[in-house]
């Protein structure tokens, strides 16, 4: 659990510093980062959906009994957030390249399909779909990191050392 | 094993700090090409061109050199496009200094292939950072220009071709170059690097034209009254040839193979044609086709990708605010 976790966060946050980085270098790497971003992505959406199996089947430990309700209510929605911006990022980037009628190559394993014909409506729409959503899960980490910090040297309590 | 965990999380943001920024932006890059001009939905470079139809009938010539499917012998359609240099799309046709041929290729569901070639065989620089400035030197005028090449003796092959170059009558006339190499790979995993070029079958003279529209008018007339072929030449690296550097043609005595004919049969108005939605990114590859380490081929994605998303979202904003006036 531990493992997915940390194993996860370091994938996503790869992931979103490849996202930024190829969007804008014209360096040489960047044809080679923007595939391994492509190839990853599927490997993402696969990891999402193993994690949220692993999440329903397993019981989480209780969240600290002083919390508030709200705080409760909110750590929970955070978290269901997260796992819903989590799924919607590959997804939305695999149909950007779909719509643009480009297949995505998962290393030299296999490929996903895309449109036979070029539909760049629903490019736009999922490209700049994706963009957004890069932003709210950065926010969102942004809050999920703070909120372990917060747990850890303000509450002092079990949280972040539980996840260590 | 908790420091573990953290190393984890952090080895990612090394990678991010060991790269430099790059000196320029693909952002930056297509701000430069678009200039002040505004042309919402149309492409930020080769904005005017004509949407053309076809297919390629390949002889099999090609097939042991790469696995792409479209290299066996038989045909494969295409949706094209003939287009001439600049940001805009009503620009005369005949004062553009460079005219261009890209195709798209469906062979499956899995398997796309874009090209874009242009007129000249060679480009003048050999990285994207320098094309900047090259393109810079064009906007400034022609004593930039001058003081440009001056200071950039790379460009001597793409000065000597451009002073022989005489544009033809036709875009069926020209021949339009790769450019940059690629390598082929065969079923085997084996690679060759290699540059193409889609050599004409007829010469027009530069004779007869008027308006603005002069080329899309002949091509339009002449492909109504019969395909319009071209013959698709690979021209086969030696070891001692950089394919990574687009400044330097190889020389004459290379090997070439002629992997068949490019037969151009229906052609549309941009706006009208399939063509106009599509992204012609030369790095969108078949298996079988690979690209090299060539600085200028590897940063045509990211600012093919930058052009498309800024017409791609001008496009949806056109046709949402056109649904909600009807």
């Amino acid at each position: 659990m531990r493992l997915f976790h940390w194993g996860m966060a370091a994938l996503v946050v790869s992931m979103l510093a490849a996202g930024l980085l190829m969007v804008t270098s014209l360096q040489p790497w960047q044809y080679t980062l923007l595939n391994a971003h492509k190839a990853f992505g599927v490997i993402a959406i696969i990891l999402v959906m193993a994690r949220l199996i692993n999440r329903l089947r397993h019981k989480l430990p209780a969240l600290p009994s002083e919390l508030s309700d709200g705080q409760k209510w909110v750590a929970k929605a955070s978290h269901w957030l997260l796992y819903g911006l989590l799924f919607a990022m590959p997804l939305s980037g695999y149909l950007m390249q779909y719509f643009a009628g480009r297949p995505v190559a998962v290393f030299d394993w296999f490929r996903l399909p895309a449109a036979l014909q070029v539909d760049i409506y629903n490019y736009a729409l999922f490209r700049e779909l994706h963009g957004w959503l890069a932003i709210a899960l950065i926010g969102v980490i942004a809050l999920h990191v703070g909120a372990a910090l917060h747990h850890h040297f303000v509450r002092k309590d079990n949280v972040l050392k539980s996840m260590l | 094993m908790k420091y573990f965990y953290f190393a984890l999380l952090l080895a990612p943001t090394a990678g991010l700090t060991a790269n430099a920024p790059p000196q320029v932006s693909a952002q930056r890059f297509v701000d430069l090409q678009q200039g002040s001009a505004n042309f919402a939905g149309f492409r930020r470079a080769h904005a005017k061109g004509i949407c053309v139809s076809g297919e390629f009938r390949a002889n099999g010539k090609l097939a042991d050199y790469s696995k792409a499917s479209l290299f066996r012998n038989g045909t494969t359609p295409f949706t094209g496009r003939l287009s001439i240099a600049g940001n805009n799309p009503t620009a005369p046709d005949l004062k553009s200094p460079v005219r261009s041929l890209a195709l798209s290729f469906t062979l499956s569901r899995t398997e796309q292939w874009r090209l874009a070639m242009n007129t000249p065989p060679v480009m003048a620089v050999a990285d994207p950072h320098t094309f900047y400035q090259q393109i810079k030197a064009i906007q400034a005028g022609p004593a930039a220009v001058k003081q440009f090449f001056t200071e950039h003796p790379e460009s001597n092959e793409f000065l000597a071709w451009a002073g022989q170059y005489q544009p033809t009558g036709s875009f069926a006339a020209e021949t339009y170059h790769s450019i940059n190499a690629f390598y082929l790979v065969n079923a085997n995993g084996k690679q060759h690097a290699v540059r193409w070029a889609m050599q004409p079958t007829v010469s027009v003279a530069a004779t007869d034209l008027h308006g603005d529209d002069a080329l899309q008018q002949e091509i339009t007339a002449r492909v109504a009254a019969k395909p319009v072929v071209f013959d698709w030449v690979f021209t086969l690296a030696e070891p001692m040839d950089d394919e990574n550097n687009p400044t330097k043609a190889w020389p004459d005595s290379r090997q070439q193979i002629s992997a068949g004919q490019i037969v151009l049969t229906g052609t549309t108005a941009q706006l009208e044609g399939d063509c106009h939605a599509i992204n012609f990114d030369p790095l969108l590859l078949p298996s079988g086709i690979a690209a090299t380490a060539d600085p200028i081929l590897r940063a045509r994605s990211a600012a093919y990708a930058e052009s498309y998303r800024r017409r791609a979202k001008e496009q949806l904003h056109g046709a949402l605010a056109g649904s909600n006036n009807e």
